[in-house]
């Protein structure tokens, strides 16, 4: 561990974040530094990749590796990261939009890859660089929107049954009203060999403020990880969508195919021979 | 009287075997010290379904199809009426079909002195236990040809490796079949006998040389989503890439392999991943991000006939457009076109070199008749072109991954590096790399984003120049037309007509000076490609005033342009 990085404050940049005041994001990225602090990480083995919103913007509020791509591509962009750079420890966060709807098959297939990496997902239900408007995880009756005046009229996704059913190998949810949870799950997550999924609840106070009332409806029933699927399904059927802790922590192997050399770039041509 | 060129074209329903037979007999020529090539053509149908395999075999080195062909030989007629223009044929040339399979359809009748030969294939295959078709047809084309039988022999036993003695003594007996049958049919010249072999031949593909051109510029990692015709290129790199310590990973959509390339680049690998036009259509956001972030990726797009799903199994040059100015915002990145089968390989191995060397993006434009040709070639030079990526030595605070410099280029450090960490940005960029809306920021990276592109010296690569330095007359081409567009140039000197080529490997950013100078002293221009719209025309029209009289001549496939088109638009320009 190097002495440099003792402090959650040697990995924050001097950068200004640009979300709202009482933005759930502070704390998630507060989280997320102190986690590395306490994992005894060398930030220059770090990396953080994003797509587009609010949350995407994380990366370069850090001292770390990052790279903020376009909208829906974090996790192909962190994944092609991991699987060159097996040596690094690969993070990847952002929103809901970015990562059910648009980033959505990339979602469920970076479940099924299992590659090692870390997903962070802020949901706060909305979109908030757009200014508002229903995410797949809004209710169906929500009418802030001028997008969607009656209500998305959806049912909304629920991501952590997305995750299971894909194949992710280790599923949590935490609340960024409680940062000691959030980091110790992180440092779960980041230390399981898989692909981790942390699904942070995060009050978007500017287009969802009757969020504020978060705090008074998370519980923290998911009490010890379950590496039995069907018990983890069972305890999915019950969520409400704020139930916190680690869900799911499985044993599937994580996919890093690895090979040595074993012959010289100039012998490659000898198969065309004839 | 002997051939320098013959050309033949074995066509029937799937199961009929004639992309067997073709590469056999290709592969048996090369043995003999023959040059040639084979191209495929071939229906939508996942199995089955009309096919034909198209011969070049020739006493010197091939790139591209002649006129038409010598020799048809037909298993049958099935569905021919859909492809029949790709099977022109030479004047006096000769159709070979089974009586069983019906007569010969009149619309391949239609050529000059056309010739016919009923040669039972069936009858002659079904008294030799384990016997099929396409090796009498091999053995009978073998014999026509003046081909020695042992090198079909010697090809057909490595096809039936492991297959046991019965497998290989039928086939010996159906290549005698086959041989046979010829003696009854007369006024076919063989090839002439062929230089001796001084070494090596190879026998390979566009696609593959693509992947092999890939690996040798030090591609170490590369991202796939299947797509025709471009999928050869990712299934030969995912064995061979391991082997020299890399990566295939196969994606979910075009969307993931583009962004996992960039990822893999990001981390310091060369990274690569081939798509068509489809694929390439998903994959322009990210490549704009690629141009943003300066991440140096490769993209070889193996052309097929367009736009939407357009015609996925055969070949068009209709991706330029695309590929140039698909990108939105002012996004300078570099396109690159293989001027033949071989050049496959150099020009994606200079790809990644021009991709590592500008941390920018490159789109390589093959296409279907060069990606899934197979060629008999010399084998390739070593070359040195191999991706090298400017990296910080020493890096003092603040580093600033997008220092504006006098090339362009700035010092890309890798994760790892103390001192390097940065946030790689589609957004818009300070030097540092933090987000800026401000007006001096965003010209200052579009200028330099540009000045490494348009600045950098590609060198002599940028073409192939070739012809007459005091004609008249210059055709300029791209990619796969290059090839018939040699062709008629050298028919043109045959008939003491002077012509100069310029066929251009750098299609993008237009090399304007060197253009000058390889036109300087023509006063007429022909600009030849394989699109309805003359996209290369165009391009070339709206970067500079070309020499003279400019005339194009440009149409779709699939059927490829042919040497006579081109010399007649030459003679009449």
């Amino acid at each position: 561990m190097d002495a440099v990085v003792a402090k959650p404050q040697s990995f924050k940049s001097d950068l200004k974040p640009v979300w709202c005041p009482g933005c759930g994001d502070f704390a998630v990225l507060s989280a997320i530094t102190r986690t590395l602090t306490e994992l005894g990480l060398p930030p220059r083995e770090v990396a953080l990749i994003s797509g587009i919103g609010c949350s995407s913007r994380l990366p370069a509020y850090t001292s770390v590796y990052g790279f903020h791509g376009v909208h829906g591509r974090a996790l192909p962009l962190a994944s092609g990261l991991k699987l060159a750079r097996p040596d690094l420890t690969v993070l990847s966060v952002g929103g809901d939009g970015d990562g059910f709807s648009i980033g959505g098959n990339h979602f469920v297939h970076a479940c099924r890859r299992n590659v090692d990496l870390t997903y962070i997902v802020m949901d706060n239900s909305v979109y908030g660089m757009t200014k508002g408007q229903a995410s797949p995880t809004t209710e169906a009756d929500w009418t802030g929107s001028k997008l969607t005046p009656e209500g998305p009229g959806l049912a909304p996704f629920r991501p952590l049954e997305m995750a299971l059913s894909s194949g992710a190998s280790f599923i949590a949810r935490a609340f960024s009203g409680d940062p000691l949870e959030l980091t110790r799950q992180l440092c779960a997550a980041i230390e399981h060999r898989g692909f981790s999924f942390v699904h942070v609840l995060s009050p978007c106070v500017t287009y969802r403020p009757e969020q504020k009332g978060w705090r008074a409806r998370v519980h923290g029933s998911f009490e010890a990880p379950t590496a039995d699927r069907r018990e983890a399904f069972l305890r999915l059927l019950d969520d409400d969508g704020f139930a916190t802790g680690i869900l799911y922590q499985g044993r599937e192997t994580p996919f890093q195919p690895t090979a040595q050399a074993t012959a010289p770039v100039a012998a490659l041509g000898a198969q065309f021979a004839v | 009287m002997t051939l320098s060129s013959v050309s033949i074209a074995l066509t029937g329903s799937g199961g009929a075997g004639v992309m067997t037979a073709g590469q056999i007999l290709l592969d048996a020529a090369a043995k003999a010290g023959f040059y040639g090539l084979m191209g495929r053509t071939l229906g939508p149908q996942i199995r089955g379904g009309e096919s034909a395999a198209l011969l070049r075999l020739a006493t010197g080195p091939v790139d591209g199809p002649d006129d038409g062909y010598d020799i048809l030989l037909a298993f049958d007629w099935g569905n021919i009426e859909r492809f029949q223009d790709e099977l022109p044929l030479n004047t006096g040339g000769l159709i070979i079909a089974d009586p069983h399979q019906g007569a010969v359809p009149d619309i391949m009748l239609t050529g000059d002195d056309i010739r016919t030969a009923m040669v039972p294939f069936h009858d002659l295959a079904k008294p030799i236990a384990g016997g099929r078709v396409n090796m009498v047809g091999l053995g009978l084309i073998a014999a026509l040809i003046g081909l020695d039988p042992a090198f079909l022999l010697d090809r057909v036993a490595r096809q039936l490796a492991g297959k046991g003695e019965a497998a290989l003594e039928a086939s010996r007996a159906a290549l005698a079949a086959g041989a046979a049958a010829a003696a009854d049919i007369a006024g076919v010249s063989p090839l002439a006998a062929p230089a001796p072999r001084t070494g090596d031949r190879w026998s390979i593909t566009g696609n593959d040389a693509a992947g092999l051109g890939a690996i040798q510029g030090g591609v170490r990692f590369c991202a796939a989503y299947p797509i025709t015709p471009a999928t050869d290129i990712l299934e030969w790199l995912a064995p061979n890439l391991p082997k020299v310590g890399g990566t295939l990973v196969q994606c979910e959509d075009e969307l993931a392999s583009i962004n996992m390339i960039i990822g893999s680049s990001f981390g310091g690998t060369p990274s690569l991943t081939a798509t068509s036009g489809p694929g390439l259509a998903l994959m322009t956001e990210s490549l704009g991000l690629a141009v943003a972030s300066e991440t140096p990726v490769v993209v070889v797009n193996v052309q097929r006939g367009g736009p939407s799903t357009g015609i996925p199994t055969k070949s068009e040059q209709a991706d330029l457009n695309i590929a140039v100015n698909g990108l939105h915002g002012d996004a300078p990145h570099v396109v690159t076109a293989p001027l033949s089968i071989g050049d496959c390989l150099f020009t994606t191995q200079w790809s990644v070199h021009l991709a590592e060397a500008m941390q920018t993006a490159v789109i390589v434009l093959s296409d279907q008749t060069l990606g899934q040709s197979r060629a008999i070639i010399d084998p390739p030079a070593d070359l040195a072109f191999v991706g090298k990526r400017r990296v910080p030595e020493r890096i003092e605070a603040p580093y600033e991954r997008y220092a504006v410099t006098a090339d362009g280029v700035s010092p890309m450090a890798l994760p790892g590096q103390e001192g390097g960490a940065y946030t790689g940005d589609g957004l818009e960029h300070d030097p540092v790399g933090h987000p800026s809306t401000q007006t001096a920021h965003h010209q200052a990276q579009l200028d330099k984003r540009r000045r490494k592109v348009e600045g950098f010296d590609y060198g002599d690569h940028w073409a192939e120049v070739d012809g007459d330095p005091d004609a008249d007359i210059a055709i300029v081409t791209w990619g796969s037309t290059a090839a018939p567009a040699r062709e008629a140039m050298a028919r043109a000197r045959a008939l003491g007509f002077k012509v100069r080529l310029v066929a251009v490997r750098l299609i993008h950013p237009v090399p304007v000076d060197r253009l000058r100078y390889a036109l300087s002293g023509v006063s007429r221009v022909l600009v030849v490609e394989q699109n309805h719209d003359g996209q290369y025309w165009r391009h070339l029209r709206a970067h500079m005033d070309l020499p003279g009289t400019v005339a194009a001549l440009h149409r779709p496939g699939p059927v490829g342009l042919r040497p006579r088109e081109i010399l007649a638009r030459l003679q009449s320009q």
